[in-house]
């Protein structure tokens, strides 16, 4: 399936970009970022386990155990830090 | 009726919001508000007052970044949950994005009630919600170049004090 992969903060700029489209038959969110950890470099460096990462899913916060489907947006950013 | 949730790069009037919420509602026994501003002490620095060697890290100005598209939302609904747990009558924030610099206004959070209790635990409840939940960023600029800002361990025990689900791992 075909989601779209949002990043922000020191995240976005460790990636050099801010979003892309991803094609992965990840079921849960957890899997798909092992799966981005997988590719080396600035993604496993940004997204390793045991980094502060936290997820949302079709633009609501979310935990890795949520289930991926076709056409859904994610996001991976630092804890956050308004107000 | 204008909107409850307003993210923007311009300055806002804390009177002029005030006096919109509450215009002509006459349920309205109490009003409150809260403004954050940028400082210009970098806030995890070493305390002040540690001597010449520890001094705070002086922010010359801060980026802030949000998720447009998400930002409103979760706000929106933050303000659903203070209607439903504390009964109040209306609410309004504001949250700047874009370059800011120390003495400028960054946030505010504005609610109506009809006795002071409400509005007082319902503001706070918002500015702890948001602190810990709305997806904003900062980055400050210091003399030693940017640095992005780390979340505080004291906003988690926020979350707790207010029983907020979390959604997080």
């Amino acid at each position: 399936m075909k989601l779209t992969v949002k990043y922000f903060a020191s995240i976005r700029e460790a990636l050099g970009h801010g979003s892309e489209t991803v094609d992965t038959s990840a079921a849960s969110l957890a899997a798909l970022r092992d799966e981005l950890v997988a590719r080396g470099g600035a993604y496993a460096q940004s997204l390793a386990r045991g980094k502060a990462v936290r997820v949302a899913l079709n633009q609501v916060m979310s935990n890795e155990s949520a289930a991926l489907s076709d056409g859904c947006e994610v996001a991976f950013f630092p804890p956050v830090t308004g107000g | 009726m204008h909107s409850r949730v307003s993210i923007q790069t311009q300055d806002f009037n804390l009177a002029d919001e005030v006096a919109a919420l509450r215009l002509g509602d006459k349920r309205v026994g109490a009003v409150c508000a809260f403004v954050g501003t940028v400082r210009d002490r970098n806030a995890q620095g070493p305390q002040a007052g540690d001597g010449a060697t520890a001094a705070a890290a002086p922010v010359v100005s801060m980026e802030l970044e949000h998720y447009p598209g998400m930002t409103e939302k979760a706000i929106e609904a933050m303000i659903d949950e203070a209607q439903r747990r504390f009964g109040i009558y209306a609410a309004r924030v504001i949250h700047r994005i874009g370059l800011l610099h120390p003495l400028d206004q960054i946030v505010m959070v504005a609610v109506t009630s009809a006795h002071r209790g409400e509005s007082f635990e319902a503001c706070e409840f918002l500015m702890d919600y948001l602190k810990t939940q709305a997806p904003f960023w900062k980055k400050e600029r210091t003399p030693e170049g940017g640095r992005w800002v780390d979340a505080r361990v004291s906003d988690d025990a926020a979350l707790a004090r207010w029983s907020i689900p979390s959604g997080n791992t």
